[in-house]
């Protein structure tokens, strides 16, 4: 188990090492720059400010000196989430927690990426966290209550649940929410992200097309269960059926939907773009659309690593659970 | 399927009593009896066949234009004269709707293509060649699977905008972009399930056969093995469509994707978004259509998949 955690997080290696490569370069080679857009600056200006961070170093050292601030230099995880500040909310300090550094944000004057990144991302942790939530507190209930009722009226409302989610976007999903609870009902704010109700609308929006595939993961996986011998032997020693399924059946019925946690996080992560767009939510996603447009370099760059990181994480952790859970994936490869 | 692919010019041609046997149940005839059974997915056909034809047709038939202005009708509500309402600039939104129909499904067929090439090609060869080539491929099908592909394709289109900004390149650039940069990140799933399919069937008869024939390794691999692939592939591509309509049109509601005055579905629902809440339609109509296409094509590929008898996961 340990050689199996030690290779897969040396493998993440490359894997960060190609992104971070990819996306500075990228950025890099777009026409024009983070100083041109509004009004033009006088050449000297735009040189002492190309000095002052670096830009004017031939590229390949800027490269390496990217590299360089972006390595974890300390591993004090407990210090993440600490609240250095005092405001009550933590801050995500990536610089105290790992050393990591991704510089100074070119366009917003004196504040570093680490800030904005950590001013914006627990935005978008919450509205994600809600949305999963959401997935999985309705997609495992329906997904368990169709697969018992098989081809009866319950496992119709599954599916139809599941086509739902399946066909109607989260752009579509998001604005007719909108329509129907905050214009139709008044019941709901059209957007924003202060009251407590006001999480209620987004993460519908973004957990429902999610919920469907769990609500089918966990079907199949159910199903799977449900004919295997040892309920037979349940059934015989004369368990209630609820015992059945609750206690003998859900645990390996939802095997299946693990394996989908990984893929699930990402999109939810990528999936918020659209709807902090819909709901005006100063989250990390409109930051990144919005810093892409705006050659914002430090700022793009740092994002993608950090939602490669977070991927990469979350996958790996998947894969450990998995292990951890079905040992019989332990001697696979 | 275990059949000798005809070498027209190494071999005699075969006995026509043994085509007329083997057309007796051959496996596309097969498979078009069981889809002709499946009410939903011959349904989801017909719907489809509708929608392709009134995009090609109605605009030229009705005299539409996407961009035709009509400003003392702004903002009309569904009616005769125009069916599914104007918009804020009194624009046609039947009109539109065709126009972006078109776009969207042009970039879906199209980025669809652009993945299958490099999917079947990247898992046939893997497959083929195998050993170490085969590591090597397939690692590199996992590391790019484990990215957040979405966000590199949002830095791709950013790049491109950026570049047709630079050298005065029209929307025709954004939208042959919007293939590759789709095409490029949707080409992983299909890159696996051909290898898997190749392992399986390179081991088999025939293709001894054609190697004892001293074919080239491409010929096999492109005139042997690949028929073979058709069920599977076909199935995966017409589930991959409605993948790619959603990524465009995600795209194109970040302003990332079909630029104005062009309109694809992702646009329309964005601007219709904007105003939904005095002119409902102008959201209502667009989604409906889309949501509506992408049932219908996943109604077809689940129909085809039964028909076609592929066990490959839809996921």
């Amino acid at each position: 188990m340990f050689r199996f955690i030690l290779r897969r997080l040396l493998e993440t290696i490359p894997v960060m090492l190609v992104i971070v490569t990819a996306a500075f370069f990228m950025i890099r080679f777009l026409p024009g720059g983070p100083f041109l857009s509004e009004k033009s600056l006088p050449p000297e200006v735009q040189r002492n400010l190309e000095a002052h961070y670096g830009l004017d170093q031939p590229l390949g050292r800027q490269y390496l000196s990217y590299l360089g601030d972006l390595s974890p230099k300390r591993l004090m995880p407990h210090r993440l989430f600490a609240d250095t500040d005092g405001d009550g909310h933590f801050d995500f300090d990536l610089k105290a927690a790992f050393g990591i550094d991704f510089g100074p944000s070119l366009r917003y004057a004196n504040r570093s990426v680490n800030e904005v990144i950590a001013g914006a991302l627990p935005y978008s942790l919450e509205l994600g966290g809600w949305a999963l939530l959401v997935a999985l507190v309705v997609g495992v209930p329906l997904g368990v209550l169709a697969a018992v009722g098989r081809n009866t009226w319950l496992d119709y409302i599954g599916s139809g649940v599941s086509l739902l989610g399946l066909c109607v976007p989260t752009f579509v999903l998001g604005p007719l929410l909108v329509l129907g609870g905050a214009i139709y009902l008044q019941q709901f704010n059209a957007s924003g992200w202060e009251e407590p109700r006001d999480r209620v609308l987004p993460a519908v929006a973004l957990g429902l097309a999610y919920a469907a595939y769990v609500a089918r993961l966990t079907r199949g996986g159910m199903l799977d269960m449900l004919s295997q011998d040892f309920i037979r032997t349940a059934r015989a020693k004369g368990a209630s059926e609820l015992r059945i399924v609750l206690r003998h059946a859900l645990r390996g019925g939802l095997l299946p939907l693990v394996a989908f946690l990984g893929p699930a996080a990402a999109g939810i992560l990528t999936g918020s773009f659209v709807i902090e767009r819909i709901f005006q939510i100063p989250g990390l996603g409109r930051q990144f659309v919005n810093s892409a447009f705006t050659r914002d370099y430090t700022m793009v760059v740092g994002t993608v690593v950090l939602y490669a990181g977070a991927v990469v994480i979350f996958n790996l952790a998947v894969d450990i659970v998995q292990v951890w859970l079905n040992p019989r994936l332990r001697f696979d490869s | 399927m275990l059949r000798l692919s005809p070498n027209s010019d190494r071999l005699p041609p075969p006995p026509p009593a043994a085509a007329e046997l083997e057309r007796g149940s051959s496996l596309g005839r097969d498979a078009w009896r069981r889809l002709r059974r499946n009410r939903l997915a011959v349904t989801a056909a017909v719907f489809l066949s509708v929608l392709l034809l009134a995009c090609a047709l109605l605009p030229g038939l009705l005299g539409l234009s996407y961009s035709a202005q009509d400003l003392n009708l702004r903002y009309a509500a569904p009616g005769p004269g125009h069916w599914f309402g104007t918009d804020r600039l009194g624009r046609d939104v039947l009109a539109r709707l065709l126009f972006g129909c078109r776009i969207s499904l042009a970039v879906g067929l199209a980025a669809t293509v652009v993945s299958l090439t490099i999917g079947v090609t990247w898992g046939a060869v893997a497959g083929y060649v195998g050993g170490k080539l085969d590591t090597v491929m397939m690692r590199i099908v996992d590391i790019v699977y484990a990215l957040p592909f979405t966000v590199f394709v949002i830095l791709l289109m950013v790049f491109s905008d950026a570049f047709a900004k630079s050298h005065n390149l029209g929307p025709t650039w954004n939208i042959l972009m919007l293939f590759v940069a789709i095409g490029a990140v949707e080409w992983l799933t299909m890159a696996r399930i051909v290898r898997g399919q190749v392992l399986t069937l390179k081991r088999m008869e025939f293709v001894e056969a054609a190697r004892v024939l001293a074919l080239g390794h491409g010929r096999i691999i492109f005139r042997h093995l690949l028929p073979n692939l058709l069920g599977p592939v076909i199935v995966y591509t017409t589930l991959t469509i409605p993948g790619v309509m959603l990524l465009e049109a995600f795209l194109s509601f970040l302003g990332l994707g079909v630029k104005a005055p062009m309109s694809s579905l992702g646009t329309l629902i964005y601007d219709g978004q904007l105003e939904m809440e005095s002119h409902a339609w102008l959201l209502l109509c667009p989604g409906a259509v889309f949501s509506l296409t992408l049932l219908a094509l996943n109604f077809l590929g689940d129909g085809l998949r039964d028909a076609l008898d592929v066990r490959a996961s839809a996921d």
